[in-house]
């Protein structure tokens, strides 16, 4: 299994913080995004954003990195802090 | 390996330990008090210059700013953070880094974030709190909705912040 968390308008318009998904073999960030965006026409649409930040077991990286069971992946708009 | 181990701790000199930079990085909803972090960074050991910055809701006449909101990753915010403040301690030389960053929602200038650092001379004290800052616009995970006359939006990340963090690479 695998941990995915979205935050702030990503997760609003998800209506969505956080879920569970099965993970069999080690596959890529990138690989994670297609099947999620094949859940629903909404994760299909609010995925395609090519702003989208990602993180692996909270540091930020990129889609090519590979996520294993038990990870914890984040999918995130840029940040406005500060 | 355990003789090895203990012979660094041995040996390394009590005043090495002093010379590592401290953190004090915090999220969280409660304000802060600008003179209690001053204070505690102004005892730092042979540090000569001390910047703090502190980052305020900022509303417009245009805009009736009600509330800012501030939503984080618990965990990665606090991680990303001490990544930010490490780096500057290194690149900087900084010798005391403060960070507190304040989540939930907070009204127009109402105190959001405070960088402070104590450094040995003022250039790399500046320097240090800028960095700081500008990493923190671009790389810790935080997000502003904002509450206004015209409903609530999330507030969108700016080109000049990305520009600005670009600068110091």
């Amino acid at each position: 299994m695998i941990k995915i968390l979205f935050f702030g308008a990503l997760r609003e318009r998800l209506q969505c913080a956080s879920l569970q998904m099965p993970l069999n073999t080690p596959c890529a960030v990138s690989e994670l995004l297609n099947q999620l965006r094949q859940q629903s026409a909404l994760f299909a649409g609010a995925l395609a954003d090519n702003n989208l930040l990602c993180a692996l077991n909270q540091q930020l990286c990129g889609t090519e990195v590979l996520v294993q069971s038990g990870d914890e992946v984040a999918f995130f708009p840029p940040v406005t802090g500060g | 390996m355990m003789p090895d181990l203990e012979m660094t701790t041995a040996q390394q000199p009590e005043q090495k330990q002093q010379l590592q930079p401290k953190f004090d990085i915090r999220v969280q909803h409660a304000d802060f008090s600008l003179q209690d972090v001053y204070q505690q960074l102004a005892a730092t050991p042979y540090c000569g210059a001390v910047v703090t910055f502190v980052g305020l809701v900022r509303d417009h006449p245009e805009l009736q700013l009600q509330a800012l909101e501030l939503e984080h990753y618990p965990g990665m915010t606090e991680k990303a953070l001490l990544q930010i403040a490490t780096e500057a301690a290194q690149r900087f030389d900084l010798k005391a880094v403060t960070v507190i960053h304040r989540i939930g929602v907070l009204a127009p200038q109402q105190q959001i974030v405070l960088v402070g650092v104590a450094s040995a001379h003022r250039g790399s004290a500046f320097a240090g709190a800028e960095f700081i800052m500008d990493y923190l616009k671009t790389k810790a995970p935080l997000w502003k909705k904002q509450h206004d006359a015209n409903g609530t939006a999330w507030v969108e990340a700016k080109a000049s912040d990305q520009a600005q963090q670009q600068k110091w690479q």
